[in-house]
């Protein structure tokens, strides 16, 4: 099951040293955004989707899973934290909560289910269950069917934070970004992220030493469903709005596609990946479904020619890993 | 009684998409170890050829029916040759996301020209009208449908399971390189296979498009539904890959007629229960 390059080196303190300088020139270069005349939408949108494009690479990466189904978990903790945010009257931090909770619920149900099988049937049928959520929120009232949750008001958080302040809804969403992200790479360099690892590279073994790795893949999964209803849980506060462009299979697939731009099993591959992928978008709208071609596009050379990735291939020409 | 055979009818058109497609999908699996996720758009390639060829070239439908098949073929040999073949001995993963890739660009590349919307396909005049069969009303095109996808059908299962070719492909499937040490052309096999797989999923386009609109992303949904069917099935029998197909589509009609709300789903809810008692899938062999 190695999905993931030959440059697995063991986490030493260089390595360690490498990684933290990274994320803090990484941290440092979003702190000067608003100050930098970029559009703040645009990296508040990029900085969900990466969040969500790392909770995806917890998976894939280091657990050798690939889910097909990322979307429903940005599509559910959306849903509920719109709901809970509008219907409800909820303030922000709670409409997080119940947002992160359901994603939480959803990712117990779908990867007890899931982690039955292995390899591709795991994709297909985490693609499958993503699919049956998305007829449910077609069908059911709450999410108003084609329309969406829509005007999602952006409250006080804290009752301090001003969300509906750009600058201050960009720092919010910053810092809810910096805190996955360092959670994610706590929980890789965990005892448990170096089982992970060991079930990725050989199951059997894995399970000759007494590792019980359904429940190490489950924990993995429910972790990594959890995160990326965090990450969907903070757009909603971006976007405004909660639809079924969130929950569809086209999403998950860019979820794919921004983790292997950026490059599979690599720290900070999904959060590049996860910028280009946007950026086209934002650049490439005017060309309509031509953005469609060119993602697919994208996907064929990546696999063909340039499986590490942007970053993954960085790495490998440093011998670092990153 | 008239709308539940109805229902039940159109559950054995959608059997017989799910069996070609399904089918298509555990030859080429077997042979290439390749989910092919480009199968919904070579669907879709197949009713698009058939358009083209009626409305460009005046060439009828039973034509189409041989032509579209071998042109769709044509194109997915020539996949696997420029592109699929590189990732012999890669992570299973990758032959999804190549072919995810190129569903992408052919189902876009179609979009932008054609737009979402459907464009008929008259269905041809020998099989137009219908015959009362005493307990309902039965369209000929429809019969005709479910009867010749079922034929296809078996005729795959005989070629592979009954004659010599067949037997080729099951040892190449087992161990290609002692297959390959026999003589026999083993990269060839492997893309007339992926031509073969293929041009079932265009047929069965071919068939669709008269019922159901040629429309660029006919194939998208389908294909999440088809696998959901492989999961449940199992990829391991050609038979069961057949048998589940229409079951599942029986199952998807019945619920049309009695409880409507859950058509869409119930192949995924099936496809979890399945998951819950037994994981191998139905015809059981472990992945």
């Amino acid at each position: 099951m190695t999905v993931v390059t030959d440059d697995t080196l063991p986490v030493t303190t260089r390595a360690m040293r490498d990684e933290m300088i990274v994320f803090a020139a990484m941290a440092a270069l979003l702190v000067i955004v608003p100050w930098s005349g970029i559009y703040p939408f645009f990296v508040m949108q990029a900085l969900c989707f990466a969040l969500l494009a790392c909770a995806f690479n917890l998976l894939i990466g280091y657990g050798g899973l690939l889910s097909f189904g990322h979307a429903m978990f940005l599509g559910t903790a959306g849903y509920c934290s719109g709901h809970a945010l509008k219907v409800w009257g909820l303030p922000p931090e709670l409409g997080i909560i119940v947002g992160v909770a359901a994603a939480f619920v959803l990712s117990v149900v779908t990867g007890y289910i899931s982690i039955r099988r292995q390899g591709i049937y795991f994709a297909m049928i985490t693609l499958a269950l993503s699919q049956l959520l998305y007829f449910i929120y077609l069908q059911v009232p709450f999410t108003h069917g084609e329309d969406g949750i829509q005007g999602i008001p952006q409250d006080h958080l804290f009752g301090i934070f001003d969300l509906s302040k750009p600058t201050v809804l960009y720092y919010v969403v910053l810092l809810g970004f910096l805190g996955g992200f360092l959670l994610i790479y706590r929980i890789i360099n965990s005892p448990f992220g170096e089982v992970l690892k060991s079930i990725r590279e050989n199951e059997q073994r894995a399970i000759s030493l007494g590792y019980r790795t359904d429940q190490y893949k489950l924990l993995a999964f429910i972790l990594s469903g959890t995160l990326a209803g965090f990450a969907g849980s903070l757009k909603v506060f971006v976007a405004q709005n909660a639809s079924l462009t969130d929950v569809h299979w086209s999403m998950s697939g860019e979820i794919v596609l921004m983790t292997l731009v950026g490059g599979l099993g690599t720290i900070f591959g999904p959060v590049v990946g996860a910028f280009v992928i946007i950026a086209m978008q934002q650049y490439l709208a005017s060309f309509g479904q031509w953005v469609t071609v060119i993602q697919g596009g994208i996907f064929v050379i990546c696999v063909l020619t340039f499986r590490r990735g942007v970053i993954g291939e960085i790495a490998h020409y440093f011998r670092r890993s990153l | 009684m008239q709308a539940l055979y109805a229902q039940l009818l159109v559950g054995l058109i959608n059997g017989s998409f799910y069996a070609l497609l399904s089918l298509g999908l555990a030859v080429i699996f077997g042979m290439l170890n390749i989910i092919n996720f480009a199968h919904g758009a070579l669907y879709m390639m197949g009713a698009f050829v058939a358009y083209f060829l009626l409305n460009l070239a005046g060439i009828n439908y039973w034509l189409a029916l041989l032509i579209a098949p071998i042109v769709v073929g044509i194109f997915g040999m020539i996949l696997e040759r420029t592109m699929l073949q590189w990732l012999t001995g890669l992570d299973h993963l990758y032959g999804l996301l190549l072919t995810f890739g190129i569903a992408l660009v052919v189902q876009g590349v179609f979009q932008n020209y054609f737009g979402s919307s459907g464009m008929p396909y008259a269905i041809p005049d020998e099989l137009k009208g219908g015959m009362n069969l005493g307990f309902m009303f039965l369209p000929v095109y429809r019969g005709w449908v479910v009867i010749f996808s079922l034929v296809v059908c078996l005729a795959t299962w005989f070629l592979i399971e009954k004659t010599r070719l067949g037997a080729y492909l099951r040892a190449a499937t087992e161990n290609p390189t002692l297959v390959r040490a026999f003589g026999i052309n083993v990269p060839r096999m492997i893309t007339l296979t992926y031509g073969l797989g293929v041009g079932l999923a265009a047929l069965a386009g071919v068939l669709s498009a008269p019922i159901n609109q040629v429309r660029p992303l006919m194939g998208a949904d389908l294909i999440i539904v088809v696998f959901a069917v492989v999961v449940i099935g199992g990829m391991g029998s050609i038979m069961g890959s057949i048998i589940t197909g229409f079951a599942l589509g029986v199952i998807e009609g019945l619920t049309k007629y009695f409880y409507p709300e859950a058509s869409n789903t119930v192949v995924f809810v099936l496809m979890v229960l399945v998951l819950l008692v037994k994981p191998t899938g139905l015809t059981g062999r472990a992945a």
